[in-house]
Parts: structure tokens; sequence; C-alpha cells
């Protein structure tokens, strides 16, 4: 964590100007075939695509098109039952559940429709939890930075019930960021949020993205979220239905960034 | 994950639902206290027991009546008198047995009177050596003496107890005492001394008895007769000069009376202190053993209420199992998080339960039953044995739930409402 924190960024700033860059995610052919009783389900058929570092990515599609089992095996909760996947470089799609664990722990963030917080828990023990299984050194203080990012520095002590919708779900992205992941993946991060909530969640992955240079995924079915990435790839009945750059990609309101939602 | 952190996760989640944590731990607590406070009475018996047994005196040999045959039934062993004085002479006498003294002894029930005081008691006839092979002492006075076993004078020791119930407020010590034996009032004997108390012991007190001369008591209070018209004893207490010579010693002895009794068969048993000794462990290990049996079983059901609760928790949990799995936990981390929770769980009931088992056994120990105080003895052993049970049952019962935490899947458990 701390030789490549700061290094990643600056990094991350140079491959946006065009230096070496390699993809965070390559996928080809995925596959995914759930079997309930007799029948076979084909959630996924021969999916392929490529997202380079740094883009800000939306994933749609009505419920039931595989959206969401593209998500998770591209969060590597699941594994594909063919097709290759390599995640910075690296094959993943056959690793072990311990190997999986280590990924998710290191190199992807999730953010969930449900906040998906521990109950009872500060968020700032939140935030240290991936740190915990990382057996990360100076926890807290990483913790600190990260609530701090999204503009919760004063809410460290508070619990999951004394928190909006919308802190919530920031205390979910500095859980998600606090290992400095090559890539954030986001289901419906806005689906429970009101509309003002949600332009300030927006903003901060926005941000997220643009400063810290990491790959963004929103997986979703709202045009509104989708509106606000560079690139939209459309997904129905398991296969890629277009995959093409946003002309109109439209920022979220910058003034509400630094809100802490009271 | 460190242990540390397991173990301040586990309590977290123990103390997210107080009661519940409570009625979990209280069935431990009260399986491990009856493990400890049962096995406290049983080893207390046990003790109790050694130490009454070798109170008597040691390298001990008791010769008693009996193990006869009459018309080919074997009678019960001490059924039929066998045994005389004479007997005890000759075993005295024969110089090649490696034994330092011979006490025979004869002993009836009887009423000691003093003016308007009397007290019942047991009347032990005996001869002077007596003192020497069963280790009494005198605190005062005399014990008797050979003048007064040949003279059948009739002169009385008396037991502590009695010393002090028939004389509450006066030396006895030349005072005089009549006996009364089977309702038939007797002679008068003078008080030549009183034996220094040896405490309470199993088989009735030592204290509460008095020694007249063995001849004195064969001849005025009571005797019965053997086969051969003789006046009998009881038994014969032989000590041995050291432990290492216990079997030689019986065997000598064996020879003497089979010689003297002119018997194809033995009309006699002999025993050691030691066979006494291997009799009451044997039965007060297995009483402790049942004790402790069914304390274990209290422990067990405590152990399934463990179980449960893991359960019921894992299942409540499902969605924690599966944030802690998105964000990088292994299989092993959650195996660890529900398993260290059961074994808190555990390790908290079992600290509680020596607590109380030791509180128990404390209480037992001090409040009289029939006016005799129970004798508990809580060990280290039993301690650790009962802590590392229910360590081991936060593990065993603990095992199945956090294996069935572990193997959730992560989409699932995330999904799980």
């Amino acid at each position: 964590m701390d030789r490549d924190s700061n290094v990643t960024v600056a990094q991350r700033a140079g491959d946006r100007e065009g230096a070496v860059r390699q993809p965070v995610i390559v996928a080809r052919d995925l596959t995914k075939v759930y079997r309930i009783g007799t029948q076979e389900v084909h959630a996924l058929r021969g999916v392929s695509v490529t997202i380079e570092q740094g883009e800000l990515v939306a994933i749609m599609g009505s419920s039931g098109s595989g959206k969401t089992t593209l998500m998770n095996v591209l969060g590597c909760l699941d594994q594909p039952t063919s097709g290759e996947y390599y995640l910075d470089g690296a094959e993943v799609s056959r690793l072990t559940d311990d190997q999986l664990s280590a990924i998710r722990n290191r190199r992807i963030g999730f953010v969930f429709q449900t906040f998906n917080l521990l109950a009872r828990t500060t968020a700032l023990e939140q935030v240290e939890l991936p740190l915990i299984y990382a057996g990360a050194v100076n926890r807290r203080q990483k913790a600190l930075e990260a609530l701090a990012w999204v503009g919760l520095a004063d809410r460290v002590r508070h619990r999951p019930t004394e928190l909006s919708g919308g802190q919530q779900q920031r205390v979910a992205i500095a859980r998600a960021l606090v290992t400095r992941p090559s890539l954030i993946l986001a289901d419906e991060p806005t689906g429970n949020l009101d509309s003002r909530s949600s332009e300030e969640i927006m903003a901060i992955f926005e941000r997220l993205n643009a400063e810290q240079g990491i790959t963004v995924v929103f997986v979703t079915h709202e045009p509104d979220i989708a509106a606000h990435t560079r690139r939209i790839i459309h997904i129905r009945d398991g296969s890629i239905l277009s995959d093409a750059p946003n002309a109109n990609s439209r920022p979220a309101h910058p003034a509400v960034s630094t809100d802490t939602g009271r | 994950m460190t242990v540390f952190e397991s173990v301040r996760v586990a309590l977290r989640a123990l103390l997210a639902n107080k009661l519940r944590a409570i009625l979990t731990v209280l069935g431990i607590i009260i399986g491990v206290g009856a493990v400890i406070a049962l096995i406290s009475v049983g080893q207390g018996a046990q003790r109790e027991i050694t130490q009454n047994i070798q109170a008597l005196g040691t390298n001990l040999l008791f010769i008693e009546p009996g193990a006869r045959q009459q018309a080919g039934v074997r009678q019960q062993a001490g059924s039929f008198p066998t045994l005389t004085y004479e007997d005890a002479l000759a075993i005295a006498d024969e110089g090649d047995l490696p034994i330092v003294g011979v006490a025979p002894e004869l002993g009836a029930y009887g009423q000691i009177i003093v003016n308007r005081l009397n007290w019942d008691t047991r009347i032990t006839g005996t001869t002077p050596s007596y003192a020497l092979v069963r280790n009494f002492q005198v605190a005062d006075g005399q014990f008797l003496d050979q003048h007064a076993l040949d003279a059948r004078s009739r002169v009385i020791v008396l037991g502590p107890t009695v010393a002090s119930n028939l004389f509450p407020d006066q030396d006895p010590v030349g005072q005089t005492v009549k006996i009364s034996v089977h309702g038939r009032i007797g002679e008068n004997f003078k008080v030549i001394g009183v034996t220094v108390p040896k405490g309470a012991t199993g088989f009735g007190s030592e204290d509460d008895q008095v020694f007249i001369p063995l001849t004195t008591m064969q001849q005025r209070v009571y005797s019965q007769l053997t086969t051969r018209g003789l006046r009998n004893v009881e038994d014969i207490n032989v000590k041995v000069a050291s432990p290492t010579q216990m079997a030689q010693a019986t065997a000598g002895i064996g020879q003497v009376l089979r010689q003297r009794h002119h018997v194809s068969q033995d009309d006699f048993t002999i025993t050691s202190e030691d066979d006494i000794l291997r009799f009451f462990s044997q039965v007060t290990s297995v009483f402790t053993l049942v004790l402790g049996a069914i304390a274990g079983i209290s422990l067990v059901v405590g152990g399934i209420g463990i179980m449960n609760i893991m359960l019921v928790s894992v299942t409540e949990r499902t969605r924690e199992i599966g944030i802690r799995r998105a964000v990088g936990a292994r299989r092993q981390d959650i195996l660890v998080q529900f398993l260290v929770e059961a074994v808190v769980v555990s390790l908290v009931g079992g600290m509680i339960g020596v607590l109380l088992g030791v509180g128990i056994a404390r209480v037992l120990s001090s409040v009289p039953v029939d006016g005799q105080y129970l004798q508990t003895v809580v060990s280290v052993n039993s301690v650790i044995l009962a802590f590392g049970v229910s360590a081991s049952i936060g593990l065993f019962f603990g095992f199945y739930p956090a294996l069935r935490a572990s193997r959730l899947h992560p989409i699932d458990a995330l999904r799980y409402e």
C-alpha cells in the first residue's frame, strides 16, 4: 500500500497522457451458465470487453439482461463458465477461492445499491475492514484519509443508523477506495438515494476517477447514471448489444461534492 | 486478521445481542459449575476415606474369623467366632515374623453411667499393645497395662468424646463409672486414663469408645465361645514392621493359625490396610466418575445450545459474511471468526462456571448435614479439565456453524435478505 499509493496516482495521470498503458479489464468470450434443476440458464453468452485504466464506464441493461452476472464475474465474486478474464494483465478466471479473495481485497472496490455496511459498526471501522484483511499497517490513518476524501471527516464515529443514505453510501465509497484498487464496481449506487444525494455520490465517483485515476464501472439501468460516464455498454440477453463512447457526458454538479449531506 | 482482532469482533458480535449471549453462556456456566462441584464432592469423599483409613495406623493387618464352610455353605467372613486371645499370643510369640505389635480386640455396645449421666458407646476389650498398633495416645493418666490384663482388673480408659460427655467439669481419671451391657447393670470400673482425640473418621468416631482389659471383657462383660469352647476375640490387629513385609507377615500368620486351628480350610481372613484403601478408592473413583459424567451431560447440553445459537447467528449475519467476503475475507477468515466467537462464549462460560463450581463446593463443605461436614476438594486438575472441556466444546459445537458460514458463496450471501 504505502510503497505504491503515491506512485499509482502519478502513473495513472501519466497513463492518461498516452504513455504505456495496460487495460484494467480484458474479457474474452465470457460465458456463464447456471443450472437450476434440469434447466440451464445462459446468463452470459460470450461477452468480450476491454476497459482501459482511468475509464468511466456504464454497463446498462434491464433486469435479467445479465449485467449483474457480468459485474460478479468482473468483480471476481464469481467465475465464468468459459472464456478468459485478465485483470491488470493477470488471468483471474481460474484462480482459487483464496486467490480471488486476495484480488477482491487489493484490486477491486465494491459499491452496492443497498450500501452493505456492517450493522453497529462505526464509519471508521467499516473503512478499516478491507485493510484488516489485507494485513495493512497504519489502518486508522488510511481509513481517516479515505473518509476525509469523501467529506465525512466529522462522521468517523457514526454508525450506519446515525447516517443519512447519502452519507452511508459515501462510507461505502471510502471503504472501496481505501485499498487504492485499480477498479471500482458500482452496482446501482444511487438506486436507494434521493436525487440530491444521487448527484453528490456521482460527483464523488467522478472526482475519484479524475483525481485518483481509478477506473470506475457502473452497473445500472438508469440513463441518468449512465449520462455521467464517458462510455456506455448496453447488454441484453447475456450479450453486448452496443458499446460506444458517450458523446454527451454530463458531469455532476461540482458544487455539492464536498457537502456533508446534512 | 489477527487473533486479537478476531476476539474483538467476536466480543462485539456477542455484545450486540446481550440476552442471547448471556443465555448461551449460562448453559456452559451450569455445565462447568456442575462438573467442578460434583467432582469436588467425589474427590472430597475419596480424600476423607483415605485419611480415615490411614488414621487407623500404618502397616496394619486385620485378622478376622470367617469364610467358614458350614454344611457346604460358605459363611460370611466374621460371622462365626474362631479367633482367641491365645491365637494372638501365639502370633506375638512367633519369633520369625516381621511384626512389632499384636492386639486382639473384642467389642460390644453398652452404656457407661456416672451418677445421673450416661453415654452409649463401644466398649473395646483389648491388650496394652493396642495403643501402639492402632496409634492411640494417652492425654491424661495411662493406658491399660499388663498387670491390669493379668489381674482382670476393672479399670477403664475413656475416649475423649466419652470423657467430655460424662465428666463435663472434672478430671475423669480416678473416678468410677458403671458399665451396662444388654440392659444388665454391671460393675464399677475405675478410670485410669483418657486418650488423645484422633478426629472423626468415616467408620464412626474412634474417639467415641472406651477401653478395658480383654480378659475383663471376656469374663465380666461379654463374650462368645468358639467351636472349641474358648472365649473368642472379634479380631486381631497386627502391626507389621515395614510396608514391604506385609506379604511375608500375612503368610507367616496364616501358617501359625492354620497349625493352631487344625483346619484344612482357613477359618480366618487376613486383610491389609492397603486392601481396604484400594477397595474404597475404587468405589470412590467410580462414584466421582459417575458424578462427573452426570454433570458432563449438562455440559454437552450447553454445547448444543452454543451450536444452536451459532447457527442462528450465521443465518442472521449472512449479509455481513457476504460483505466481508466482498472486501477480501477468505473462507478461512470467516471460519476463524465464527469459531473464535463460539470459543469465547464457552471460555467465558467456563471461567464463570469454575467460579460457580468452587463456590458451590465451598457452600457444600460449610453446611453441616446430620452434624457432619461434607469434605470437598477442588483440584487444579478438575479446573483445568473443565476449562479444557469447555474450550473443546466451543470448538466442537462451533465448528459446524462456522464451516457453514465459511462455505457461503459471496454472491448468495450479499443478496441474502
